[in-house]
């Protein structure tokens, strides 16, 4: 009954997104597409971070690479759609290799080793200057439409890549694959015993992980139309996808969606109204949510949240 | 360039780079925990040092013990508050709990110090024995550095509290078991980490230039450091801040600057895959 009501939730969500560009102005517009391609993103972790439980910090890399394939393409004279399919098939190449490696690590060996995969992205791409244009960006052709006809097929874009990672979220929680995954974050030995194949589990969750990155990060490299190292490859943008899904709950098919939406909101009212205390701000609705919401917002009971509190305040240290 | 020369600059970086990470290395070896914030707190050192120096006239070597006493209580205060209350939960948690309390300090330091870099400038004149070079600043550096990080060595060899700490990390329960306090030596460590990261800024920001931006990398220096030397040892971080010391400074040289870094982390990334436990590390630490 829940479930069915939150999925109901959802589908309403989808169209009140999708429906922005007529009755909104350019500006909500605008949120509901960083939104829809925070969802994407959020979705895509969900895969490896959620139902694996493995501490990927690998987004941004999957992200920037997809943006730099697509860029690159399309300064060179691909059209966009041919572009935005190389990207996505180009990081799923990317997460493959790259996690027959680094999926041999766990734990904070892990963490470490996938954030670390952003920055050397980051160094070699701003080095790779003969294609890339190094450090001052790459200018990628922009559409030659009326504003408002870009923000709304950007829109439906980003929509139709949020639709298809939650059908994938979806698909993996209904498969075997989504079983041996949830059997990995229980207890990795156990699973390796009982029969799962953990290494072809994990790289199939990896790669399912990084291949929408890789369209969004196209994507909207072609709707800015100009990519730096920098901004593709952002610690900050690594760091706050996987804060989405704990916030909407991790592991579940609703939960990135309401992640990525509450955060992405939450952010453009800290942005607008406190301007200079804005990473403070997210910084504490983080810490918030590691003591008072660790289930998510989908686990949110006003009870337990309550106790929680009273606990922080009375108990010294520890639990 | 000579490779005297080049090998005396990769010297009196790996001292530096050491302290910079003994510190995270402790944290992460006994707690468990990759502390997102020792970057801001290297910073936060540096920052006070340029200050005390440039509006109070007082010498940073004078406001050193201040500013190490005084990121010391901070860290204990925000690990007895904060992360002792997760810290048996999994990374994911931990380090994105450091992460938020990092944005924060942040926020802090970039409101109240401003971002612009700043350094402190003694004017220590230059030394020179053989072609080789070495300003006077580097050499105060290189020493102070190695000497705090000798005296961390010194504390975990022979003070109780040091004993304590090893005993912790070896095995926590049987450390609780003989009447140990497991989350006061907790407080205690993350303290030493912040003391050892403001130190280590207090020296940093009398070399080279300081500012909040600089906190990502001097982070990812430390953790670079780490998995190069292995995790948890005072030893670890000296072979691991040398290692990269040197190997920034040689390939700075053949490769060109900009590729220092990056032959850095290909290394790390390398090592990890191999020898996870670093070049001096000791398996069952981690």
């Amino acid at each position: 009954m829940m479930t069915r009501l939150g999925y109901l939730l959802l589908a309403a969500w989808f169209v009140l997104l999708a429906s922005l560009p007529f009755h909104a102005e350019n500006y909500i517009v605008r949120i509901g597409i960083v939104i829809a391609m925070y969802s994407t993103l959020a979705y895509s972790w969900n895969v490896i971070g959620g139902f694996a439980g493995y501490p990927s910090f690998s987004t941004a890399a999957f992200f920037g690479i997809g943006a730099y394939i697509g860029g690159v393409a399309q300064h060179n004279g691909m059209p966009m759609g041919l572009a935005w399919a190389l990207a996505t098939l180009g990081v799923g190449f990317f997460a493959f290799s790259l996690g027959a490696i680094l999926l041999r690590l766990r734990g904070h060996y892990f963490a470490i080793g996938s954030i670390v995969v952003v920055e050397v992205c980051r160094l070699l791409i701003s080095s790779w200057r003969d294609v890339t244009g190094g450090g001052s960006g790459l200018n990628i052709p922009i559409l030659k439409w009326q504003p408002d006809e870009v923000l709304a097929f950007f829109l439906w874009v980003m929509l139709v890549l949020f639709a298809v990672g939650f059908i994938i979220n979806l698909l993996v929680d209904r498969t075997p694959l989504g079983f041996g995954l949830r059997c990995i974050r229980q207890n990795e030995e156990a699973a390796a015993m009982v029969g799962v194949n953990t290494s072809q589990y994990k790289l199939a969750g990896y790669v399912l992980s990084a291949l929408l990155c890789g369209t969004a990060g196209a994507a909207n490299a072609s709707w800015v139309g100009y990519i730096d190292p920098s901004e593709s490859f952002s610690i900050i943008m690594t760091l706050k996808v996987p804060v989405m899904v704990m916030l909407g709950g991790a592991g579940t098919l609703l939960g990135p969606a309401l992640g990525a939406g509450g955060f992405v909101m939450l952010e453009e009212i800290f942005w607008s109204s406190y301007l200079n205390w804005n990473r403070a701000l997210l910084g504490g609705v983080i810490v918030l949510l590691i003591f008072f919401l660790p289930g998510g917002l989908l686990k949110f009971s006003l009870k337990k949240v309550f106790a929680r509190v009273t606990g922080f305040a009375t108990s010294g240290a520890g639990r | 360039m000579d490779v005297a020369q080049i090998l005396l600059n990769g010297i009196v970086l790996g001292a530096i780079y050491a302290s910079l990470a003994v510190g995270f290395s402790l944290v992460w070896g006994v707690l468990n925990v990759i502390n997102m914030l020792h970057g801001s707190f290297i910073v936060l050192g540096g920052y006070l040092a340029f200050f005390g120096w440039h509006f109070y006239g007082v010498h940073p070597l004078l406001l050193l013990p201040a500013i190490a006493a005084t990121l010391f209580v901070f860290g204990y205060t925000i690990q007895y508050i904060f992360i002792n209350k997760v810290v048996t939960a999994p990374v994911l948690t931990t380090l994105t709990l450091t992460f938020g309390l990092d944005m924060i300090l942040y926020n802090l330091i970039v409101v109240y110090f401003s971002p612009t870099p700043r350094r402190v400038t003694l004017d220590l004149g230059t030394f020179e024995f053989f072609d080789v070079i070495l300003p006077g600043d580097r050499l105060v550096g290189m020493v102070l550095a190695g000497l705090l990080t000798g005296l961390l060595l010194l504390v975990m060899k022979a003070s109780k509290i040091g004993r304590a700490i090893v005993a912790v990390r070896m095995d926590r329960t049987a450390a609780e078991l003989m009447g140990i306090r497991v989350n006061h030596i907790y407080a205690i460590t993350f303290g030493i980490g912040a003391l050892m990261a403001g130190s280590a800024g207090t020296v940093f920001a009398m070399v080279f230039p300081i500012s909040v931006n600089l906190s990502g990398i001097l982070l990812g220096k430390a953790f670079v450091v780490c998995v190069i030397g292995g995790l948890g040892s005072v030893s670890g971080a000296l072979v691991g801040g040398l290692a990269l010391g040197l190997i920034e400074s040689f390939s700075g040289v053949f490769l060109g600057a900009e590729h220092a870094l990056t032959v850095g982390f290909v290394l790390m990334l390398f090592l990890l895959l191999v020898k996870p436990t670093g070049l001096v590390g000791t398996k069952g630490y981690e």
